[in-house]
């Protein structure tokens, strides 16, 4: 069987294969290949060694906005972690109109980020005017936490979903037993939910982790880096640097960036996913 | 013992209804907003309600429409997320199967790209990808699709391969014996097992075309072609005055379908987010 299906591989794998070529492969390598090159436009290119590298590191912009990336996700993280794993923990006991909360804690998901950033700024700028505080745009503090609420408005209700269907799997005779056994509602939840949970609280860390520290929509929408780019996140940053900024050697350097920010992102998936692999109990 | 817990349990609906008003309270601020006459509210007046003086009714919907065109907006939105989740439901669920009955070294160097690109963050790519697309004409919202293609590809096979996994060998067997084809095989008996993850890789791939803002802006040609969310950034996009009325009435525009849709078939949305979710 195997064999006569292996001959069709080009109607079942080339079409798939090709557009993964043109659509990542391919810019993938090219993309590494510009990050040792000065160029302005992609046929005239002149080969510089690590020079992009060693200017991404001298750049302060890129340190602000990794600096500023780093303290966003562990916040966001954190938070929408606790707070998704709260409400799922509510949305379980079966309480009086569980269905309509979960799908209203979901809904904003379903609403691109750029809307988000714009319904976010709006709101936020009509109450911080009231409160007679600078506008989003004018202080940086307000930028990171207004990002910090909308975060948090997005990812709470799809984190919740997945805990929800995590701690749905829980089986009923191990709490139970648990119970007979005298255990307390708090070490029913540390003791017996948490471990069995364990493999959505991987997924959903890892969700949030990556989404946050790749954010740009939001970042756009709601602050554009603004005050003078001191709320702006390593995405955006990268964007600025590729099409905001005029000069011979930004576009090297932006592409630079891009690939220490891939390594990164790498890097921390590796790291989360392994360390919190290693907490997980089998079934 | 029992009647406590009723009365916890009473208490967290009353909180959980709380929440939800604060949860949707942002998208009935830009409603109560869009329906307010341009000009007659700043930034610190948003939270009254309008009033006989300054309702417009849907005056900023007309505006919004057609002074930004915001009708083919939707348009270009909905035919490049149609080709593309069309296209890569076929493409991937295709590739998907070849991939769990065949083991070939192309299995598992496919295998393995598609895990690594899930990975990627898109800045990676985006300057050459943008290029790429030029030089291939694939700039317009018909020939975006194979971009998304490319790019979605990663998510939608290791779904499908997920899936495929779990499913027996010997229905395919006994097609075979019976005289199908591969091809035959793969739409005849495959295709309609593979229909819960259609549903969800279908839900999740959409959910990401519809709302993707940095591809399209630097694929497509912003003067020509502009999907809803370059629309929306689009008002912001020039320096002067911002008319923030319309603006809302057309976050409205784009939002409503979704939601509309998401009501419809919420069940299926929240378990393709939690099939996705244990597969990733």
């Amino acid at each position: 069987m195997e064999k006569s299906i292996r001959k069709y591989w080009p109607i079942f794998v080339l079409p798939t294969l090709v557009a993964f070529i043109i659509g990542f492969i391919w810019p993938f390598i090219w993309g590494i290949y510009l990050s040792f090159h000065k160029f302005t436009t992609v046929s005239k290119t002149t080969f510089v060694g690590l020079s992009n590298y060693l200017q991404v590191f001298k750049d302060a912009s890129f340190l602000h906005a990794f600096g500023f990336t780093t303290a966003f996700t562990i916040v966001s993280t954190v938070l929408i972690n606790v707070f998704a794993f709260t409400i799922a923990l509510a949305l379980t006991r079966g309480i009086r109109g569980t269905s309509l909360f979960r799908t209203i804690f979901f809904m904003p998901n379903l609403i691109g980020g750029i809307l988000l950033g714009y319904i976010w700024q709006i709101l936020l700028n009509g109450i911080l005017s009231n409160l007679q505080k600078p506008l989003l745009a004018l202080d940086a503090r307000y930028g990171f936490i207004g990002l910090i609420i909308l975060m948090c408005w997005q990812q709470i209700g799809y984190m919740m979903i997945i805990y929800v269907a995590g701690l749905q799997s829980v089986p009923g005779d191990l709490i139970e037993a648990a119970k007979i056994d005298g255990a307390s509602t708090w070490q029913i939840l540390l003791k017996v939910k948490l471990p069995m949970v364990m493999s959505s609280i991987t997924i959903c860390t890892f969700l949030t982790l990556t989404n946050s520290f790749k954010l740009f929509d939001q970042n756009l929408a709601l602050t554009a880096g603004e005050p003078a780019n001191s709320s702006e996140m390593l995405a955006l940053n990268i964007y600025n640097t590729f099409y905001g900024r005029s000069g011979a050697q930004w576009k090297g350097i932006g592409q630079a960036k891009a690939v220490v920010f891939f390594l990164v992102v790498v890097v921390i998936s590796l790291v989360q996913l392994n360390f919190t692999r290693s907490k997980e109990v089998q079934q | 013992m029992f009647k406590s817990n009723k009365r916890v349990n009473t208490l967290l609906s009353l909180l959980m209804a709380v929440l939800c008003l604060v949860w949707i309270y942002p998208i009935l601020l830009i409603l109560l907003n869009s329906l307010k006459v341009e000009g007659t509210f700043t930034t610190s007046t948003v939270f009254q309600l309008p009033n006989a003086s300054n309702f417009a009714g849907f005056g900023n919907y007309t505006y919004g429409v057609t002074k930004m065109n915001f009708l083919s907006s939707f348009g270009y939105s909905l035919v490049i997320t149609v080709t593309s989740v069309f296209l890569i439901l076929l493409c991937c669920s295709m590739c998907g199967w070849y991939l769990v009955r065949v083991h070939s070294l192309l299995s598992k160097a496919m295998n393995m790209l598609c895990v690594f690109s899930m990975v990627v963050p898109f800045q990676m790519v985006m300057f050459t990808l943008s290029k790429t697309a030029d030089r291939l004409r694939l700039n317009n919202p018909f020939n975006i699709c194979i971009i998304y293609l490319g790019f979605g590809a990663g998510l939608a096979v290791f779904m499908f391969t997920g899936f495929m996994k779990s499913v027996p060998i010997e229905i395919e067997e006994a097609a075979m014996i019976d005289g199908c084809n591969p091809l035959q095989i793969f739409f005849r008996v495959v295709f309609p097992i593979l229909k819960p993850t259609m549903i969800s890789t279908a839900i999740l791939e959409t959910m990401w075309v519809w709302n993707d803002y940095l591809l399209p802006t630097l694929v497509l040609d912003i003067k020509k072609y502009r999907t809803v969310p370059m629309a929306i950034q689009y008002f912001r996009g020039g320096y002067g005055r911002v008319d923030l009325a319309p603006m809302m009435a057309c976050i409205i525009i784009a939002i409503v379908p979704i939601i509309i849709l998401y009501v419809a078939c919420q069940k299926y949305i929240i378990e393709g987010v939690v099939a996705g979710a244990v597969k990733g």
